[in-house]
């Protein structure tokens, strides 16, 4: 099962994490979220399917439309939010690296 | 590729360990930890400069940073006291940002020699409670979401 390697794949891209937000604020529908969005409708409808297939989207249908629910509880597990923590720090560290190869070669 | 910066936080723990090797003599990876120009060079990204406002390097010593984003607005403000201070090889100290839930935590940085060019340094970070280290961890998703947000906000001002 690749889960853990989906959710962090939905959460690397900035439009996903946009529509994650949009919807932790409230259900919406698929026209609704893209309404928010420049990106043409099935770039959008794409980032939707990869959202629900990991889980972090919850589509229900009410009447005649599909709203989509923000699925919290997919992001409580510390493994699921661990690897932006770590790529933060090597992002630093990468910093730290190359400013202190340049003071070195300086000296 | 096997990942250069390694994180271990095991579940239900109040504590975590930033694991590193760097491609630099022990002495200079040291020096990044020292002194304020250097700190506010490798600590400052695309989206924030970071300022040391005050350091004091050594035992009883402290500091004070603050990071602004591009707009000149503070983004946060941090500090934190220094209990260790031992060149090369230790340092000992809290951190702690100001004005939000996160609490103050116990940063202990070991520095480690593995060849002439080669370094180690390991974080052991102590936090208040679980649920703090928790909220901590989350914390980079949480900027990410904030940096999508504030996108769709300009957007949304630009099409009206």
């Amino acid at each position: 099962m690749n889960l853990r390697r989906d959710v962090f794949q939905a959460i690397a891209d900035p439009t996903r994490r946009a529509i994650l937000l949009l919807v932790a604020s409230q259900s919406m529908t698929a026209g609704a979220i893209a309404a928010n969005f420049d990106t043409a409708r099935p770039t959008v409808s794409k980032h939707l399917q990869i959202l629900t297939e990991c889980e972090l989207l919850k589509p229900e249908q009410s009447g005649r439309e599909i709203y989509y629910h923000f699925n919290a509880k997919k992001m409580k597990e510390v493994s699921d939010f661990i690897e932006p923590f770590r790529k933060m720090w090597d992002d630093r560290f990468d910093r730290l690296e190359s400013v202190m190869k340049k003071y070195k070669s300086k000296k | 590729m096997e990942n250069k910066t390694k994180v271990h936080a095991e579940e239900g723990k109040q504590e975590l360990f930033i694991t590193r090797d760097f491609e630099l003599p022990i002495d200079l990876l040291f020096k990044a930890y020292e002194e304020a120009e250097l700190i506010e060079q490798w600590m400052s990204n695309d989206y924030t400069t970071m300022k040391v406002v005050k350091l004091d390097s050594q035992k009883h010593g402290g500091y004070q940073l603050e990071a602004t984003a591009k707009n000149g607005n503070v983004v946060f403000r941090a500090n934190g006291v220094i209990h260790e201070f031992v060149s090369g090889q230790k340092i000992i100290r809290s951190f702690e940002m100001e004005g939000t839930p996160y609490g103050v935590q116990l940063e202990v940085y070991s520095f480690e020699k593995l060849g002439e060019e080669k370094s180690r340094l390991e974080m052991h970070v102590i936090y208040e409670s679980v649920a703090q280290r928790d909220e901590v961890l989350k914390l980079p998703f949480a900027q990410g979401i904030n940096l999508a947000h504030n996108r769709i906000e300009a957007m949304l001002s630009k099409s009206k």
